[in-house]
């Protein structure tokens, strides 16, 4: 009786032991950013507490008062959103000419599309910067809110879309058709309605792209207004250069926050989208 | 007659709604990507300079010049180090934890949930954190903790050596929720008559995973060992924010001397003769994706 009772306890240690790791390595940095965020700069450092010492709520003020924070966290909102729509609208229009409506040289424009998958935007980026600065789109948000929309993020949503339309029955375009919708009225009326999850996913995977991005803002902006979170949060330095840990940490925790709750929330559906892209894109 | 004209002009019609459906995507498609790819190889023979404004052709100087600087052969070198270790790193702890919450036991969800939390969060975010975690002296919590055990931790990200392998660490954690949930399914897919049928003849433990689970994972481990290895080449905002390339350029890889050389030095020419490097190397990345699809495809008929 004894002997199993410590069996089974002993059987448990491995998934405790797993449990504990996990938390300390998945859990723990975001309550550290978040605990330390209510500190002083000085007490972020040295002993780690469970709790923060100093409940600096006023860090949260500052942050907006150091730099134009609520204008770096609306700039990245406007980027996001307008990228995340472009992309869906493009990618849906096109994902359904590309499955169901016939034209010469489909399969061919397709597949060079598909090219964009596999160019990051790393390979580009220079090019794309003097072509900004060209057409005076440089110091601008233009160029953040194009690049989800066009480069491979574009053609990853536009390939999902196609996956998807190409499994609908023709039944449903022959009952539009019947009905005297156009092609644009099925698009509109029939195909994008039921491509709701596609769309979705797309949606979340764009957003999650652009809320999250650092090589193009740092590339493309220059003035402090243009600023997006990802450049925002490390530019919380005192005026000798040195960095306001207190109040990196408190921008930090204010930019991560609406993606956790949106996960949360949404959790299987933001883990399919990214697990199944993880796997075909 | 009439009528084969009638369905002529239906189907130029047709054609005509095709084409302004994709007009968007793929005018955005020439302007954003095809013409910067073309000009990315045009530029590579030139020696463009944002500041200097030049852009004479130059023909192989850029290509030459690659060959014989000591920092591309590091960043190379470092590149190829930081996907050699963050590949393997990466898909073993997936593959053991995916097996391992594919017992369903209780902790499943939680874990299930907390792993995708950095998947989800910006690098930058991820990156500032553990910035912190890993300052020297006991100022970090690692090193805090390290000390309550007796140990005194490195200067983790100021001293050569460790400061790779910390950033490595920090990726790894910051992208495995991927790959244990693509792993998750594809242990949740396996076919329980095999496996149950291995089990009837003995096999357990570790024979049952080499012999029959991991042949049967095969495909998937192989598809996401790409995917894995072209993520890790496109390391950026880990390495510029954690180390900025340093201590003397031992984390600086290929796309952190795209940056460099391109809006640093602001040798736009030779940072695109990095960049066709770079491309080069997701072109045979994406050509053994594409074998390997083929393979994964064949295996499943």
């Amino acid at each position: 009786m004894r002997s199993n009772t410590i069996r089974r306890a002993v059987r448990w240690i491995p998934r405790i032991l797993l449990l504990t790791l996990v938390t300390l390595a998945f859990v723990y940095p975001f309550w550290w950013m978040l605990v330390n965020s209510l500190n002083t700069n000085a007490q972020v450092f040295g002993q780690p507490r469970l709790l923060p010492q100093g409940w600096q709520w006023q860090n949260y003020i500052e942050i907006f008062r150091k730099q134009p924070f609520a204008r770096h966290y609306l700039n990245t909102i406007l980027v996001a959103c307008v990228g995340t729509l472009g992309n869906v609208l493009i990618s849906a229009l096109s994902g359904y000419a590309f499955s169901r409506i016939r034209f010469p040289g489909r399969e061919l424009l397709f597949i060079l599309l598909l090219t964009a998958l596999m160019m990051p935007i790393e390979v580009i980026i220079i090019p794309l910067f003097y072509q900004m600065k060209a057409w005076n789109m440089t110091d601008s948000l233009y160029p953040l809110m194009f690049i989800p929309i066009f480069c491979s993020q574009g053609a990853l949503s536009a390939f999902m879309f196609r996956q998807f339309f190409v499994t609908i029955p023709s039944e449903l375009e022959e009952a539009g058709r019947l009905d005297g919708l156009s092609h644009f009225g099925i698009f509109r009326y029939i195909m994008l309605p039921i491509s709701m999850p596609v769309a979705s996913s797309a949606g979340i995977l764009a957003f999650l792209a652009s809320w999250n991005t650092y090589l193009e803002p740092l590339v493309f902006t220059t003035s402090i207004e243009k600023y997006t979170l990802p450049l925002s949060l490390n530019n919380f330095n005192d005026v000798y250069g040195q960095p306001e840990w207190h109040l990196q940490l408190a921008a930090t925790t204010l930019s991560v926050i609406p993606v956790m709750i949106v996960y949360l929330v949404f959790q299987e559906k933001v883990t399919d989208a990214m697990v199944s892209s993880g796997l075909k894109g | 007659m009439n009528r084969s004209n009638l369905a002529h002009r239906r189907r130029l019609a047709e054609s005509a709604t095709g084409y302004a459906f994709i007009l968007p995507q793929m005018l955005g498609f020439v302007l954003f990507v095809l013409i910067p790819l073309i000009n990315v190889f045009i530029y590579s023979f030139q020696n463009k300079n944002i500041l200097f404004g030049t852009n004479a052709f130059c023909g192989l100087d850029n290509y030459r010049k690659l060959f014989s600087d000591p920092l591309f052969h590091l960043t190379l070198k470092n590149t190829l180090i930081f996907s050699f270790f963050l590949v393997p790193l990466n898909l073993i702890l997936a593959m053991a934890m995916a097996l391992y919450l594919g017992d369903g036991q209780f902790g499943t969800r939680y874990i299930r949930t907390v792993i995708f939390l950095p998947v989800v969060t910006s690098g930058v975010a991820w990156s500032i954190v553990w910035k912190y975690l890993l300052q020297g002296g006991t100022a970090g919590p690692i090193n805090w903790f390290l000390a309550q055990l007796g140990i005194q931790g490195p200067n983790w990200l100021q001293q050569k050596g460790w400061a790779m392998g910390a950033v490595i660490v920090t990726r790894v954690l910051k992208n495995l929720g991927t790959n244990v949930l693509v792993f998750y399914g594809a242990v949740m897919n396996l076919d329980s008559g095999i496996v149950e049928a291995a089990r009837i003849d003995g096999a357990s433990g570790m024979t049952l995973f080499r012999k029959i689970k991991l042949p049967l994972l095969m495909p998937t481990v192989l598809m996401a060992s790409i995917v894995t290895m072209i993520g890790s080449m496109r390391v950026f905002d880990t390495i510029k924010l954690m180390t900025d390339g340093g201590p003397e350029g031992s984390t600086m890889v290929l796309v952190y001397y795209v940056y460099y050389q391109g809006f640093k030095a602001f040798k736009s020419g030779y940072a695109s003769a990095i960049a066709v490097i770079l491309f080069l190397i997701m072109l045979l990345m994406t050509l053994l994706q594409w074998l390997a699809r083929k393979k994964v495809s064949h295996y499943e008929e």
